[in-house]
């Protein structure tokens, strides 16, 4: 027989391994280079944010008053965005989750399309309806005298329209996956169907609803094509951080740091309430 | 009482779901425990799915005190959630994020009692069943013996003129089934309305059903009491449940030729035509040799195609004509040193059989 070669294996790798069965999981070596540049590429950046950001002057970067401004307004449209979107998203979640009709499939494609769809082209988009010139803005402007774009309640569209999917996808998602029995019982129990909805439907999704709120908020705050197509940058109007940071940069690079390490903050803590969802990845508990 | 009365529920209906088709006609008077006996997939919860209106039936008509819950030919159904029914789940669904007094307190709030008037309805079932002590866990912190009782507390607080019951001892360990039993024996007796209880364990059927219905493949194929049942199994899935050898033959005079090959000597009641034949295992009496000069005026040769071990009995299939299940000691088994394989000799006395015709049972 010709020599079959061994390889070294410690009492602890042994431990280990038996220990979670299956293949062993010594990275192939073709794979690791890759994998180490993409780390790299991923998380370089970052660490250049924190590496040069001022820190000893980082509340004063952050107080001047168009940072404020921004800051201010991000958080508050962004919040609204969460609070519209939920108003009108949870039910046409349902909707979707629940119901079936003809064309059903072809709306929730459309429905979920800004998903994938560049937030410019949203802007653009937004602008073609609601300009003083645009199919609907004509009429509000005619007869509200309403006129939408470049105001705050642009900023709250636009990021309802980028934002909002995520929180219905989501949403629809925990519908489907719902035990549908707690309703039936909920109706021999004598509960009307508005009552199901609210006392048993939405608490069985509570942790769906609370993580498509959170990524729906994050999505808003981080909004950045279609506000400044269909909202413009009025400082204290419109501008809101994303867009102050791109202006900062040439004008006030501290501050465009100061800004950027403010939303990387808001970004880490976002993944941290979703964690239980979406850092375990695949793994099975 | 009679059935259909004021008071009680009476089901003449169809369920089609795809190609399965439910077809019963029955009626449960007021105090009356109805149990529904059947396997899997007879179409029991599809039966009671119907009567509280979580699934609309395709022909026919269900009605609860005189009034329409359904009617397919008049188009007019009642929702679930206007039907005056408690349905006590076979996995309980009670609401995981709420607290016992909540899910008790949910249907009486849910039938228009203010927040507090509900809750005091909740403390009074709570009390009634015993559980005033569980009143602020969660259903993850219960037992399944309280988890079956907040179901039924939480079905009654809704005053509910009947009450459904599927499998409500299914999820029950053997240990605790029998007290929960014992306890639900007494709850249904205090319970005024009709009540339909599905279940599978015919001893469950035995002690909580006034009457038994036995559905089979979508259709009812016996009713009776629940000891005529056993007796007198009409088909081969009750026979089994309940324990008996069960043959069907032609009687004529004290003769019975069975439909599977082989006879019985039977006392002459004058019965003739179609029979059925039942015989309990243990009233066999097994012998190596062909057994002369014997009482039993029923002897045949068999093989023993397997054993299984009961509680305190050895239980052997025998391959005959006809094939029976016969039990004998275990001490019996190793003296007649009986194995599958060996032929042996069965006798049966013609007063231990147990003849009777398809009386109350419909045809399917």
């Amino acid at each position: 027989m010709t020599r079959i070669a061994s390889s070294h294996l410690t009492a602890h790798e042994r431990a280990r391994w038996a220990a979670r069965g299956g293949l062993p999981r010594s990275v192939p070596a073709p794979l690791l280079p890759p994998a180490l540049i993409a780390v790299a590429f991923l998380l370089l950046p970052l660490a250049g944010l924190v590496i040069r950001a001022p820190w000893r002057h980082l509340a004063a970067a952050l107080s001047g008053s168009d940072a404020t401004q921004a800051l201010v307004l991000s958080l508050w449209t962004a919040t609204v965005t969460t609070g519209v979107s939920l108003l009108i998203g949870v039910p046409l979640a349902w909707v979707l989750a629940r119901t079936s009709f003809p064309g059903q499939r072809l709306l929730r494609a459309l429905v979920t399309l800004p998903l994938v769809l560049p937030p410019v082209v949203g802007g653009v988009a937004l602008l073609l309806a609601f300009s003083r010139v645009g199919f609907v803005g004509r009429y509000l402007d005619y007869w509200f005298g309403l006129t939408i774009p470049f105001t705050p309640l642009a900023v709250i569209m636009a990021e309802t329209f980028v934002a909002m999917p995520f929180l219905i996808i989501t949403v629809e998602g925990a519908l489907r996956s719902a035990d549908q029995g707690f309703e039936e019982a909920a109706a021999t129990l004598g509960a009307k169907r508005m009552t199901v909805f609210l006392r048993v439907t939405l608490p069985l999704v509570a942790p769906s609803l609370g993580a498509g709120a959170v990524l729906c908020w994050a999505r808003a705050l981080g909004e950045f094509g279609a506000t400044i197509t269909f909202a413009g940058s009025f400082p204290g109007q419109t501008e809101t951080m994303p867009i102050a940071v791109y202006y900062a940069l040439e004008t006030d690079p501290e501050a465009a740091i100061a800004l950027s390490l403010v939303l990387l903050l808001v970004s880490i803590v976002v993944l941290v309430s979703l964690r239980d969802r979406w850092l375990r990845g695949g793994s099975v508990q | 009482m009679t059935p259909g009365g004021s008071d009680g529920l009476v089901v003449d209906a169809e369920v089609r779901r795809g190609s399965f088709t439910l077809a019963v006609t029955l009626a449960a008077a007021a105090g009356q425990v109805l149990g529904l006996l059947g396997p899997n997939g007879a179409g029991k919860s599809t039966l009671l799915s119907a009567v509280a209106g979580l699934t609309p039936v395709s022909a026919g008509r269900i009605t609860l005190a005189g009034q329409v819950m359904d009617d397919a030919d008049a188009e007019t159904f009642v929702e679930a959630a206007r039907r005056p029914v408690g349905f006590v789940f076979q996995n309980y669904r009670l609401f995981p994020y709420m607290t016992v007094a909540e899910n008790v307190a949910f249907s009486p709030r849910a039938r228009g009692m203010g927040r507090r008037a509900a809750r005091s309805a909740a403390s009074h079932w709570l009390d009634r069943l015993g559980l005033a002590e569980l009143a602020d866990r969660k259903p993850g912190q219960l037992s399944g013996g309280q988890a079956q009782r907040v179901a039924l507390a939480r079905a009654l607080a809704g005053e509910p003129a009947l009450l459904l019951l599927d499998e409500p001892l299914s999820a029950l360990d053997a240990g605790t089934r029998l007290d929960v039993q014992a306890e639900l024996h007494r709850h249904l007796a205090d319970f005024a309305g009709p009540c339909l209880l599905v279940t599978h364990d015919p001893l469950e059927a035995l002690v909580l059903a006034d009457q038994l219905v036995v559905i089979e493949a979508g259709r009812i194929v016996q009713e009776g009491t629940p000891a005529q049942v056993a007796r007198q199994p009409a088909t081969d899935y009750v026979a089994k449940l309940v324990g008996l050898n069960l043959y069907t033959g032609r009687a004529d005079g004290s003769q019975v030729a069975l439909t599977g090959g082989g006879s019985f000597v039977i006392t002459d009641d004058g019965l003739r035509g179609e029979v059925l034949v039942a015989v309990r295992p243990s009233a066999i009496v097994l012998s190596t040799l062909p057994p002369q000069a014997s009482s039993a005026r029923n002897t045949w040769p068999a093989k023993i195609t397997g054993l299984t071990m009961l509680a305190d009995r050895v239980r052997l299939d025998l391959d005959g004509q006809p094939p029976a299940l016969v039990d004998v000691t275990p001490a019996a088994v190793a003296e007649l040193s009986l194995s599958p394989g060996s032929h042996v000799w069965l006798a049966v006395k013609a007063t231990e059989l147990e003849v009777y015709t398809r009386a109350g049972t419909q045809p399917a």
